[in-house]
């Protein structure tokens, strides 16, 4: 007897929907790279999920994909936020408002 | 060897003169401009008097064509090509010789001008573009000279640019030749629609082999014929000054006198009757359209005459009378007397030029006075002048054997002998008063006692060498040029055959149309004899008047007399029938009123407005929507998720 599928979506949208939260509240850059790369796994998980109650291999294959993507992009985020805080000693994300009118 | 195919040059030396003087010759080197100024227009009389020798040594006058560039378009074939037949022939001898000699004068005219060697430039433009004119052989390269030398018309009679009045003038000859050029256009266009051609050979044959769709109706209720010769001739009226769209050339006076010897006198002004008589046949062919040119010729020529009678401006009375002639031309053309209206214009170019050349050397001498009222007694203090204007005015006036005398009189014969007695009063009236403000102006300038300025008596002088001898040479034609037409009545007197060489030379140009009578005249020779007594007698008339009025140092007495006496009229024809003033209302301030509606009205409001409409709206929906950039990313997120949310919403509901 297996989880049923439900379940699994369930503790995705729990998932994706923790990270839309930090994503949207949270001050600081890591954290809401953080929140992003849950709502990023959230979605990996209903496409696992779906690949097993479908019996297709091809899901499970995005995924790595996916993950492989996500921990490049890991890399440059991280770079990135490395390099602000450089220029201006905070990676507070209320406080990077200089594309704006 | 043969000089026909050198033909070429004759317009090609002046436009290179102009080139030259135009482009690389400075102002300093005025020996240089001398030298291609008037060496440019010498060159191309020499060509032309050798050609015009091997022509009039051809069997039978055979036209020559001279083909140097073809050029087709689809349907289109308008080759640059010349034609040398006998029309074209008379033009070019009338425009190399009495321009070489006017070009001759300016020399002497114009040697303390600081635009000196511009107007040489512009002068040999005007030759070329004339040139252009008289020897195409076919109606394109007429109309490119027909603009040229419009243009040099308005470069010319706002030469003093930096004056008030004579860019204005110019511009009022351009924008009233526009008018008239236009019509031209349209004729031309109807012409090539209909006849597939514009060569002037090739257009009369297929008029011929066609006459059926010539006569057929074309539009405002007028045949194809009739309709072209009313466009062709509405052209006419604004390069030749007729009534209604003569009210430049008056003005045209605002340049310097050689200039308006030449092109506002001599050459320009003629070319409207050249074109008409070149387009005889299909004249012919619409005798409606004839009679309404005879009319506004006879109409233009009492009218013009009237006027001059109460100008006192030299020039302006010279200005009137060009129109005035110009109206005897067309008078000519409208009862078919094409022959004496080239007539007239060849010997109307001599005196005319004359005249206009011994007012500028009387303008010359009294420092740049134009007001006959302070001119008076010169003839002592400038004699060849003096002897040249007298001739000149003698032949204006139409006293034999003077060149007026023969092509006014084969005018008013052609037009008596047409049956239009109307017409022949009409001209003969305005021979009497040719003679007789033409000898007011004599009297008025040569006779009496100086009435200028202490000053402007000391400065008189005769005129400089480069001024007298054109004025003597022109003097010359202005007897001789007649000779070359007199007419068959004269030859009958005399016991001899036939011997009116014009009329003999130039025949083969106009053309016939099968299954009707010729144009010629059908005569008497004792009834031509009378006209031409009646014609010697009113000139004789119109000279005893002046001589009464003005003579034996009256002078501007009479004038004054005459303004107290019928002080309503002179006032009229002192103010030129108010002409001017009318178009200024009827014409002028109404277009000005809807270009400043145009400009206050459709352009600043509704299409800047319009314009400034979108621009706000474009702006303001900017302003809005830049208050959602914060520059807060989260907030970029939250709208991010929101249209998410929303986006799905919409595909599952």
């Amino acid at each position: 007897m297996s989880v049923p599928i439900l379940w699994y979506l369930l503790l995705a949208g729990a998932l994706f929907a923790i990270g839309a939260f930090g994503a949207l509240t949270r001050r600081s850059g890591i954290a809401v790279f953080l929140s992003i790369e849950l709502m990023l796994n959230a979605a990996n998980l209903t496409l696992v999920a779906y690949s097993r109650l479908l019996g297709d291999r091809t899901g499970q294959m995005l995924v790595f994909f996916a993950l492989a993507v996500a921990a490049a992009e890991a890399a440059v985020g991280l770079a990135l936020f490395i390099g602000i805080y450089r220029l201006r000693r905070t990676i507070d994300v209320g406080r990077m408002n200089l594309m704006r009118w | 060897m043969s000089l026909l195919p050198y033909l070429w040059l004759v317009p090609a030396l002046p436009f290179l003169g102009a080139a030259v003087n135009g482009l690389l010759v400075r102002n300093r080197h005025k020996g240089l401009a001398t030298a291609i100024g008037v060496g440019a227009p010498g060159l191309s009389l020499f060509v032309a008097l050798a050609c015009l020798w091997e022509f009039l040594h051809r069997p039978g006058h055979a036209p020559f064509e001279l083909l140097l560039y073809p050029w087709t378009a689809g349907d289109l074939a308008v080759d640059f090509a010349f034609l040398l037949d006998p029309l074209s022939a008379v033009m070019l001898f009338v425009v190399t010789f009495v321009g070489f000699w006017i070009h001759v004068y300016s020399a002497g005219y114009m040697a303390r001008e600081p635009g000196y060697r511009r107007y040489f430039a512009y002068l040999n433009l005007f030759m070329g573009a004339m040139l252009l004119l008289v020897l195409g052989n076919n109606y394109v390269v007429m109309f490119i000279g027909w603009e040229g030398v419009g243009l040099c018309s308005y470069l010319l009679i706002g030469f003093h640019f930096d004056q008030d009045v004579p860019p204005k003038a110019g511009r009022k000859a351009f924008i009233v030749n526009r008018i008239g050029d236009f019509a031209f256009l349209i004729g031309l266009f109807a012409l090539f629609a209909s006849f597939g051609t514009l060569d002037y050979d090739k257009l009369n044959m297929a008029i011929l082999a066609n006459l059926e769709l010539a006569r057929a109706p074309f539009c405002l209720g007028l045949s194809l014929a009739g309709f072209v010769a009313l466009c062709l001739f509405v052209g006419a009226m604004g390069k030749s000054a007729q009534i209604p769209l003569y009210v430049w050339l008056p003005d045209a006076m605002a340049g310097p006198t050689p200039v308006s010897a030449l092109i506002h006198a001599a050459t320009m002004v003629t070319a409207g009757v050249y074109m008409v008589a070149r387009t005889n046949l299909v004249y012919q062919l619409a005798p409606g359209v004839l009679l309404f040119v005879a009319v506004i010729g006879a109409l233009t020529a009492i009218f013009a005459a009237s006027i001059g009678l109460a100008q006192n401006d030299i020039k302006k009375v010279l200005a009137y009378s060009t129109v005035s002639q110009l109206g005897y031309m067309f008078l000519a053309a409208g009862v078919g007397a094409y022959i004496a209206a080239i007539f007239h214009l060849a010997t109307h170019a001599f005196f005319k030029a004359l005249l206009f050349l011994g007012s500028g050397s009387v303008i010359h001498g009294m420092g740049g006075e134009q007001d006959m009222r302070k001119m008076g007694g010169l003839k002592s203090h400038m004699p060849a002048t003096y002897r040249t204007f007298l001739i000149g005015t003698i032949a204006i006036a139409g006293i034999p054997p003077l060149a007026g005398f023969f092509s006014k009189d084969e005018i008013l014969a052609s037009t008596f002998a047409g049956g239009h007695f109307v017409l022949w009063a009409v001209g003969l009236l305005t021979a009497g008063l040719t003679a007789c403000y033409m000898f007011r102006v004599v009297y008025l300038t040569f006779h009496g006692k100086f009435r200028g300025t202490r000053d402007q008596e000391h400065h008189l002088h005769e005129s400089p060498k480069s001024m007298t001898v054109p004025l003597i040479i022109l003097a010359v034609g202005a007897v001789a040029a007649g000779w070359i037409g007199i007419p068959a009545g004269m030859w009958e007197l005399a016991g001899t055959e036939d011997r009116n060489l014009f009329h003999h030379f130039l025949s083969p140009v106009i053309a016939t149309i099968p299954g009707e009578g010729g144009t010629g005249h059908a005569l008497s020779h004792t009834a031509e004899i009378s006209l031409i007594l009646a014609s010697i007698g009113i000139a004789l008339a119109g000279i005893l008047i002046a001589r009464r009025a003005w003579g034996g140092g009256r002078g501007v007495a009479a004038d004054e007399s005459i303004a107290k006496a019928a002080p309503a009229f002179y006032r009229l024809l002192e103010n030129k029938y108010y002409v001017d003033e009318l178009y200024d209302r009827l014409f002028v301030r109404p277009l000005a009123r809807l270009a400043r509606f145009c400009w206050k009205v459709i352009d600043t409001v509704i299409i800047d407005g319009g314009l400034h409409v979108v621009a706000f709206l474009t702006e303001l929906t900017g302003d809005l929507g830049r208050f959602t950039t914060t520059g807060n990313v989260r907030q970029y997120a939250l709208y991010f998720f929101a249209g998410a949310l929303a986006l799905f919403w919409w595909m599952i509901f």
